[in-house]
């Protein structure tokens, strides 16, 4: 099995010299430790491209934030815009991938990943206009649930983000790609097998 | 042309109304207009529609002006970080339209561009898509979105000169310049309002046709999530 940092490493695999990408909250942010000498240019989809680091201590700037309202810094490369064309640029199908987490994720690539009926709502924010515009949408999630359910399903069961946006889907137990009848396995964890992989997963695998 | 005022209450005097619809700049608590939100809060206007990427936190930002039951729904895409908003809204005393955030941004600007809607894919096969006319151009399905008219904008910039030229810093532009152009009146308040003819015309990021009164004061400028790493990382 994969722990968060080895999902988002195989995750890094995914992106190519050139890539303009944009990074969700949690596992997909680590993404970026794993990048290596490719030159990938990340978007913060509140208005920035050429995301950097956290700042030292001290650096703090509350102009600088990322979409998860954590201070950044910027690069040498960096350009700034308002949020109309930084959503301008997502719908465009400007950015090349998007990596994010999600809750479900059926085997259509139909993505819930926004809010559960009956819990405090707190918003799509950018998640819906992301899906429907980036070149590849690519999720980084754990194979199954706390109750140990499966996460990859024959139907959605929450409210969709997006109708069959998903690409490629990370887990812990391995990679899977959205076909045309189903997932189809690519690859398999460290001392995770098929059978596994088909034993905790809902959605048709073919 | 008298486009500066000296404080925020000044600034909003004869504009404000209740029931009116109002649209503010920020993303989180980066760029918002801190000192219009407070006379706002002051002036005792209610039963607003307020269309802002966020609603601010709980006592600050637009979080203010929910503490004090003057918003009656908010047009958002998150607000996540609010637990007066949340109270007021599983109760019943506050509406929300959730937009998804380019949505959001698009309707703005749309509304200043003079264009009523528009279509896009966002929300497609999604609940926002509810009830939206839906058009398909090249096997592709649209959704209708409507522009967003306002009676007021209230925008955060770092730099004005007197004709209302804007120039935002860093990740502060965010809803900022689609916010201002959305409303019938836009006022604006900067750290600095700085001689005519000092900003290079080829910096200028809103042009003044779009702003009407300025101030200039002091911001609180709070950061939501203070993130850091060590020195010796570098």
């Amino acid at each position: 099995m994969w722990d968060r940092n080895q999902m988002a490493a195989r995750a890094a695999l995914e992106l190519e010299d050139g890539m303009y990408v944009n990074l969700g909250i949690g596992i997909p942010t680590l993404v970026a430790n794993y990048v290596g000498d490719k030159d990938i240019t990340l978007q913060s989809e509140n208005g920035m491209l050429g995301m950097g680091p956290f700042p030292f201590e001290g650096d703090e700037d509350p102009d600088l934030i990322n979409a998860g309202k954590q201070t950044i810094t910027e690069l040498n490369r960096t350009a700034y815009f308002d949020s109309a064309q930084s959503f301008g640029m997502i719908r465009g199908g400007k950015i090349a991938a998007a990596i994010l987490g999600a809750m479900e994720v059926n085997e259509q690539g139909d993505l819930a990943n926004w809010m559960i009926p009956g819990k405090l709502v707190k918003g799509m924010g950018g998640a819906m206009d992301l899906v429907a515009g980036v070149g590849r949408v690519i999720v980084v999630m754990d194979h199954t649930n706390k109750h140990g359910d499966s996460k990859l399903l024959k139907e959605c069961t929450l409210p969709l983000t997006g109708k069959g946006v998903v690409d490629m889907i990370i887990t812990n137990l391995g990679v899977l790609e959205v076909g045309h009848k189903g997932l189809h396995i690519l690859e398999c964890a460290e001392d995770v097998s098929r059978d596994d992989i088909r034993a905790a997963t809902q959605a048709t695998i073919v | 042309m008298k486009k500066v005022y000296s404080t925020a209450a000044e600034a909003l005097d004869g504009l404000l109304h209740d029931g009116m619809h109002i649209a503010a700049g920020g993303f989180g608590l980066c760029g918002i207009p801190e000192l219009l939100i407070d006379a706002i809060v002051a002036s005792g206007v209610k039963d607003l529609t307020v269309a802002s990427n966020n609603c601010g936190v709980d006592g600050f930002g637009l979080g203010k002006l929910l503490d004090t039951r003057q918003i009656r729904k908010m047009q958002s895409s998150y607000v996540g970080e609010n637990a007066e908003f949340m109270r007021q809204y599983l109760s019943g005393e506050l509406e929300l339209e959730f937009n998804p955030q380019g949505t959001l941004a698009e309707r703005m600007r749309a509304g200043g561009c003079g264009i009523p809607g528009f279509y896009t894919k966002t929300g497609v096969g999604t609940v926002i898509a509810e009830g939206k006319d839906v058009r398909n151009w090249g096997g592709q399905d649209y959704i209708l979105e409507e522009g967003i008219f306002a009676d007021l904008s209230i925008v955060k910039a770092w730099k004005a000169d007197d004709t209302g030229n804007l120039i935002f810093r860093k990740t502060a532009r965010n809803f900022n310049p689609p916010a201002a152009m959305c409303g019938k009146v836009c006022v604006a308040e900067v750290e600095e309002i700085v001689e005519r003819g000092s900003l290079d015309p080829d910096h200028i990021h809103l042009p003044g046709i779009y702003v009407h009164r300025i101030i200039q004061g002091q911001h609180e400028k709070r950061i939501e999530q203070r993130t850091t790493r060590k020195r010796e990382e570098a």
